[in-house]
Formats: C-alpha cells, sequence, structure tokens
C-alpha cells in the first residue's frame, strides 16, 4: 500500500538550557492514518508536538506538509495550515457555552465588526449535527464531562477543516466506554482523509488504534514501523531501553485482621448506602465507569466531604471524620487522582512537600529542627526512589513519576495504617508505574491497608486481592482474587448483571 | 548531568539574593552621588522613616505569602492610631493605649479574616470594604479633627533606647518575629503551602481557615502597633493620617520578592525591599530631584520589581520544563 506522506518532520534539533530535548528527530506522517508516538515521559514526545504546533520554536531541521517546507510560529499559523491539537490537560473556560468555546478566537462577524451569533448558532448546530452530537449550544462547559470536552476539541479541530489533528494523551481521563466513542469518531477521521498523531502509554488502545508507531526515547526516535511489524514486547523494551517484565507479578501477601469497615455510608446526591472492609495486608480495589462515585465515597472517607449517613470503624473504634486532620489522626491518608491540585505544592521544595502533612514532627519546644527533618526526608525519598538532583529543588521540576513519589513520601512520614490511592499511576509512564506497583506490595508486606482506586482494569486485577465494583453511587458487585476478569468487572460496572445481597 | 545542576545552583543563588545584591549596588551609587547619604545619622532618619511603612509590610508579607493580601492596613492604622491616643488622653497610661491600638487592630482584622474565610469574599473586596469602614469609623470618632497635646505618647515614635530610635526596635523586633514566625512554626509553613496550592494544603491536613484567620491577626497586631507609632511620630491622633500607606507596604513586599501569586517571600526580602525604597527617596531629596519626579520614578521602580519577578518566574519555569520534558 502506498499511501502519501501528509507531515513529514525531518532533522529537528530543540535544546533547552542544559538539556537537548530533541536530537535529529525524522518521522512521517500518513495521510488518512493514526500515528501512535510512545516513550516515557519526558522521552521527547509532547516537545516534538509543540514544536509540530508552533508553540516551540526548533532550533533547527524542517518541517514538511505536503512536501512543502512550512514555518510554523504559533498555533494561530499551525491552525490555518490544519494542524489542531488536543492537549492533554485540557485548558477550558468553565462559565462559556458550547458554542462560544467552538469559535473562541475565531467568531464570524457581521459588516459591522461585531460577533455574530446567529451565524454562530448556526454553524454550531450543522456541526453537531453533522457529528451526530446531541448537546444543547447553551450548555456551559462547566456542566459537561471530561469526555463531553474532548469531543468538543475535537469537532473544534474539525470545524478548522484541520487534516493533522494531534492527540496527546486523550484518553487519560476518560472511561471505557467513553473510550469507545473517541475510537469511533477516530476512525470517521480516518476515513475523510485526516491523520492523526495520537501519544498514549497504554499498550491495549496503541495496538488497537494505530496504523503506524514510532517509539521514542531520551530525545530520539529509536524505530518506526507499522503497527503490524510490532508486538507490546518490542514497543516496551524500546521504550525503556531495556527488558521490562511487561506484567506485574503479584506476591502473596498473609492478609490480617479488619483494619477499615465502612457501613451504609451516604452523601447525598453522590452515592448511596455503600459498605466495605479492607484488612491488614490487603489491596482493595475500586473499579467503575468514571462518575461511578469512586472518588467521592474516598474524599468522604478521607473527610474532604461530608457525609450524611453511615459508620465508618477504624481499628474497633467508631469514627467520626470532620476533616482531614482527623483522618489523618486516624492513620488514614488518601493520594488524590488530581496530584497538580491536590497533591503538590508546585513552587516549593520536595523538602517542604515531604514535610506538609508531619510538621509537628520536626517543629517542636518552639523551633524547626532542619536536621530531624533534613533526615526524614532523606530517608523517606530514599525510600519511595525518588529522583532529584536535591531536596531544595522545586518540586515542578520533577516528573509526573517523580513527583506522585514525593506525595506518597509525604503521607508515608505520617506512617499511615490506611492508605488511599485513588488513580496511583495516571499520567506516570511504565518504568514509574512499576516502581509504583513494587512500593503498594512493600506496604502491604508491612501490614498496611490499601485501596486502590483505579479505571485501567488490568492493573486492578494485577494488584488487587478483592475488588468492589461500582454503578451509579452504588456497590454493584465485589470479587474475590479468583473471580476476577475484566469482562465481569464491566459487567458488574455497567449493570448488565446484578449480585444480590452485596451491600450487607 | 553535574553542569546541569551547577547552573541551575548558581541560577537558584541569583534569583534569591539578588535582592540584596540590589540594595548593595543602590548602597554604593548613594554613596556616590551625595557625600551626606553615608552617616550615621542619615541612615538612623532612613530606618525610623521607613519603619511604620515596613512593620506594615511584614503582615503584607505574611498575608500575601498565603495568597492574601490587605488593603485595608493604613485606615486600621489611623482607626487603631486614634483610639490610642485617645485612650492615653483618658487614662493616661501608656500601656493601656498600646494595648488598645493592638486589640483595635486585631478586631478589624479578625473582620476581615471572617469575611474572607465565612463568606469566601475575595480578600482584595473584603479588605477594601474594611478600608472604607475604618477611616469612616477614625473620621466619626474624631469628628474628623486631629487630637493634639498628646504628652508623653510621643515616647512610642520618638525616644531613644541606647542611641536607638524606638521606631526602629520596633521594625526589627517584628522583622525577627516574622522571620521566626514564617520559618520556624507550623503556622509559617502552613502560610507558604496555602499559598502555594490552597486545595493541596486542605488535603494534606492543613486548617486552611484557620491559618488564614491567624495570618490576619498577626497582621492586626502589626497594623495596631503600627498605629502607635505613626500617631507618636506625628504629635497626634490624626485620623486622616498614612493615607496610602497601605500601596507603600505592598511595595517593599512586592520589591522584596513577596509573589502575588502566593506561596513565596521572606521577612528580609521585605526589609531590604523597605530600604531600596527608602534609599532612594532619601537620595532623591539629597540630590534635589523635583518631588513629583520622584513619585514616578517610585511608581517605575514598582513596574520594574514585578517584571522582574514575573520575567524570572518564567525563565524558572521555561528550564525546568525544558529540562523536565527532555531528560
Amino acid at each position: 500500500m502506498n499511501v502519501e506522506v501528509k507531515l513529514r518532520v525531518s532533522n529537528i534539533e530543540k535544546s533547552f538550557p542544559g538539556v537537548k530535548a530533541l536530537d535529529k528527530i525524522n518521522f512521517a506522517v500518513k495521510k488518512g492514518t493514526v500515528h501512535v508516538l510512545c516513550g516515557e515521559n519526558g522521552a521527547g514526545k509532547s516537545t516534538l508536538m509543540k514544536v509540530i504546533n508552533g508553540i516551540h520554536k526548533p532550533d533547527s531541521g524542517q518541517i514538511l506538509i505536503d512536501g512543502q517546507v512550512v514555518e510554523i510560529s504559533n498555533p494561530i499559523q499551525a491552525r490555518s495550515l490544519g494542524i489542531s491539537m488536543i492537549f492533554q490537560e485540557l485548558n477550558y473556560m468553565p462559565e462559556m457555552t458550547i458554542e462560544e468555546s467552538l469559535f473562541v478566537g475565531n467568531w464570524p462577524k457581521d459588516k459591522f465588526g461585531k460577533v455574530d451569533w446567529k451565524e454562530i448558532r448556526k454553524r454550531t448546530l450543522t456541526l453537531l449535527e453533522k457529528e451526530q452530537l446531541s448537546y444543547d449550544p447553551e450548555t456551559k462547559l462547566k456542566d459537561l464531562t471530561v469526555s463531553d470536552i474532548q469531543m468538543l476539541e475535537i469537532l473544534k479541530a474539525i470545524s478548522y477543516n484541520s487534516d493533522i489533528i494531534i492527540m496527546d494523551e486523550p484518553t487519560s481521563a476518560i472511561t471505557q466506554k467513553e473510550v469507545e466513542v473517541l475510537f469511533k469518531k477516530i476512525n470517521e477521521l480516518k476515513a475523510r482523509g485526516t491523520s492523526i498523531i495520537y501519544i498514549s502509554h497504554k499498550m491495549d488502545e496503541i495496538f488497537r488504534i494505530a496504523d503506524e508507531i514510532t517509539v521514542f526515547r531520551d530525545g530520539c526516535v529509536v524505530d518506526s514501523r507499522p503497527k503490524d511489524a510490532y508486538d507490546m514486547e518490542t514497543v516496551i523494551t524500546q521504550m525503556v531501553g531495556r527488558k521490562l517484565e511487561s506484567v506485574f507479578q503479584k506476591e502473596d501477601i498473609k492478609i490480617g485482621g479488619t483494619v477499615l469497615q465502612v457501613k451504609g455510608l451516604t452523601s447525598d446526591g453522590k452515592f448511596d448506602n455503600v459498605s466495605f472492609e479492607v484488612s491488614e495486608g490487603e489491596i482493595v480495589g475500586f473499579a467503575g465507569l468514571m462518575g461511578a462515585g469512586r472518588t467521592e465515597v474516598m474524599r468522604v472517607l478521607f473527610g474532604l466531604d461530608p457525609y450524611q449517613a453511615g459508620e465508618i470503624t477504624i481499628k474497633n473504634k467508631n469514627v467520626n471524620i470532620k476533616n482531614v486532620k482527623t483522618s489523618i489522626d486516624r492513620k488514614m491518608v488518601m493520594l488524590s487522582e488530581d496530584r497538580r491540585r491536590f497533591g503538590i505544592i508546585p513552587v516549593r521544595s520536595v523538602r517542604e512537600n515531604v514535610s506538609l502533612s508531619s510538621l509537628r514532627k520536626f517543629i517542636y519546644d518552639g523551633r524547626l529542627h532542619p536536621e530531624v527533618e533534613n533526615q526524614t526526608v532523606t530517608d523517606f525519598c530514599k525510600k519511595m526512589n525518588v529522583k532529584t538532583p536535591d531536596y531544595e529543588t522545586s518540586i515542578e521540576a520533577l516528573s509526573g513519576g517523580n513527583q506522585q513519589k514525593v506525595v506518597l513520601a509525604k503521607w508515608m512520614v505520617t506512617n499511615p495504617d490506611i492508605l488511599i490511592l485513588d488513580e496511583p499511576t495516571r499520567g506516570i509512564d511504565v518504568g514509574a508505574k512499576h516502581e509504583i506497583y513494587k512500593l503498594m506490595t512493600m506496604l502491604a508486606k508491612q501490614g498496611k491497608a490499601l485501596i486502590m482506586v483505579s479505571s485501567e482494569l488490568p492493573e486492578l486485577i494485577m494488584m488487587c486481592d478483592k475488588i468492589y465494583v461500582m454503578s451509579k453511587g452504588k456497590i454493584t458487585g465485589v470479587l474475590r482474587r479468583e473471580e476476577f476478569s475484566q469482562e465481569r468487572i464491566m459487567a458488574y460496572a455497567t449493570e448488565t448483571i446484578s449480585q444480590e445481597g452485596v451491600n450487607q | 548531568m553535574s553542569k546541569v545542576n551547577k547552573q541551575s545552583l548558581w541560577t537558584s543563588i541569583k534569583s534569591k539574593y539578588s535582592i540584596y545584591f540590589v540594595l548593595i549596588v543602590l548602597f554604593l551609587v548613594c554613596w556616590l552621588a551625595n557625600e551626606n547619604f553615608v552617616s550615621v545619622e542619615n541612615i538612623k532618619n532612613i530606618s525610623t522613616q521607613i519603619s511604620v511603612g515596613t512593620i506594615l509590610a511584614f503582615g503584607q508579607t505574611i498575608l500575601i505569602i498565603s495568597g492574601m493580601l490587605d488593603l485595608s492596613s493604613a485606615s486600621v492604622l489611623a482607626l487603631a492610631g486614634v483610639l490610642s491616643v485617645s485612650v492615653y488622653k483618658m487614662t493616661g497610661s501608656l500601656l493601656l493605649a498600646f494595648v488598645a491600638a493592638i486589640l483595635v487592630g486585631v478586631i478589624c482584622n479578625i473582620l476581615n479574616g471572617l469575611m474572607v474565610t465565612r463568606f469566601k469574599t475575595p480578600p482584595f473586596i473584603a479588605t477594601l470594604a474594611m478600608m472604607t469602614i475604618a477611616r469612616g469609623a477614625a473620621l466619626m470618632y474624631t469628628n474628623g479633627q486631629n487630637i493634639y497635646q498628646i504628652g508623653a505618647y510621643i515616647k512610642f515614635g520618638q525616644g531613644r533606647i541606647l542611641g536607638m530610635p524606638t521606631p526602629v526596635i520596633f521594625m526589627v523586633t517584628l522583622l525577627v518575629l516574622t522571620w521566626y514566625l514564617l520559618r520556624h512554626t507550623v503556622f509559617g509553613r502552613s502560610i507558604y503551602a496555602i499559598g502555594g496550592n490552597e486545595e493541596a494544603a486542605n488535603a494534606s491536613g492543613i486548617n486552611v481557615n484557620r491559618i488564614k484567620m491567624q495570618a490576619f491577626i498577626i497582621n492586626g497586631i502589626f497594623v495596631g502597633i503600627a498605629g502607635v507609632l505613626f500617631m507618636s511620630r506625628v504629635n497626634g491622633g490624626m485620623p486622616n493620617g498614612a493615607v496610602g500607606y497601605e500601596f507603600k507596604a505592598l511595595t517593599a513586599a512586592v520589591i522584596g520578592g513577596t509573589s502575588f501569586s502566593g506561596g513565596i517571600g521572606t521577612a528580609s526580602g521585605t526589609l531590604a525591599g523597605a530600604f531600596i525604597v527608602g534609599f532612594l527617596d532619601n537620595i532623591m531629596v539629597l540630590v534635589g530631584v523635583n518631588s513629583y519626579l520622584q513619585q514616578i520614578v517610585r511608581g517605575a521602580i514598582i513596574a520594574l520589581a514585578v517584571i522582574y519577578d514575573i520575567w524570572a518566574k518564567t525563565k524558572r519555569t521555561k528550564r525546568k520544563l525544558g529540562s523536565a520534558e527532555a531528560k
């Protein structure tokens, strides 16, 4: 099959002070295909995409569209050349309506130079109809789900008549069902001749959607082949540059007495009558589609949100969780799904981030004891294998995986009995994921009780001893390890089957 | 890799201590510009002049680090000052007068704090309201008249202890107190965390509302003390006094490297910022710069300081983004 090349980059180089981000990058995207880029965080994929989108200026090299050399100096220019980018972290204005957001920066004007709202409405409706989406143009973005907003971004790209669409980890925040919708859309776009550059960490997705795959490592292209010439093992090996066990082996850990018991927990409008138990050394999973109420349950349990009914028992003691402080005092901590929002203090150092929840350990007798603090921070960062030049470096300079380890270190300093991990591996690379799994195993071995909320079923199946499945604010099923299968979990999550007696 | 580290170490030293470097250079330039600049008396003079504004600036520093600010500080200063003077005239007790000022400062700031924590008013709006209320209250209480003949009350602001002007002693004491609070207490660490990322601070077990309230209360104490010093220095209870001092204080904090985006700032930086403004004002008078031009220069300095702050920050983030992406 000989398809024409839509976009080609040749010998692109880009350096940031002190580091070479891209080193003589060559690759080509064919018309009407999906080209997947993989690589660990920091391999240079996003930097290259920013070069193509005009956000970064390359030091040398060329970009060719349809065989013509083009100069792209900003995203608006990129758009006029038919390139649209859908960012990993969606930036949107929550107060905007759908129609406003579709035309932001590109409003049609009438003959007086005034924004032509009638025209906007007309075009929005045509677009929505053409793409068979049933949104009301006046809905505000804040009332939509993440995947809806993503769909709108795609719609926007279509409305600009883009024939190259870059998607940076589009599935990192959406559920399996929504992934299907996205993939359907991608296939439609392909059929129209649009080229798609797709960045992802998720192997199963990559192999479903890709026509071609290019692997990045340390700012270089390692290899680029059609999908059929690749297998998962090869991609992973090329990504990390070493042989990595693609499946983590769960160890057998002795499960002790019940540590946490939740009975009939209810938060009006969010979830209803949720009951579960976690024991020492046990890893308990929570599966479900996005919006099933898993994160909401954990937030209540951790004291971030109030609850209306239910009993929480920790080590046979009835506790009333009023705020985060009470749950930390009861030795229960939570790693949030949204690290940037609830996990890190970006402008402060690694040291301050680690000690934040245990300040009383270092500040006593009326003063700070820096030597105690430094020692503790060093110890825990080493245990968590945090890679940082030093502990005074500000945390935002670290990669996502290392930031996650710092947040975990912060919680470990409080010496918790119960750890709630909400999407602990979201947005971090394969290598760091394995380290997180290893740390979880280590913690379970120490007799800690772990709760893991995850949207990645393989991960839950691999790590957990027991999985609770939620749907629409209720627990719809509970599975023991020997009963685990993706199909069964999905069946409970979508309530195609129901299990009796779960909530007793 | 080691080269990268060395580079970033040097940049971090540069960005950390640049303000003191600026201060020293300015000092040397002033020295060369006018022979009268460097003398014990002139330096004492400058220090005394900046003391009231700097004390307000320490309170602002704490608030700005935590992502807030106080527009009401000069008005509350005036209210606390006139009430304090009048308590002294009624009772003849310096101690009671001093306590009264602090009490007024604290009460006004508890109201600020309640508006911010309980009713979720943005600090800008809450303290803007308090700015107008407190000034109005000061004017109403005094019927718009200055209170004269304040007797021994002038000791607070015009006395000397071991040759040191009392306002300077207050300023240095509060500098040490602010430094201690920021560096050595749970409160201080919490302030930085809240300003850096309020939601993450809350999710780390910090009682955000309580800490914000404490920040306002401490600010109130500083404002009260500043009120006593100000009235004592001007020989009277002046309800219209210290107008614009809240901006003097904000200026010192911002020039001193306190970031309006929150999470960054130090007490010593603010002091350096205050001295930079103080030196400039002084040298402009000494070399006879037109007083209108002085204002323009002062404004330009603020603009430069903020531009530098933002520039340094984007440079820092860019470098970090670069190294984080390309590692």
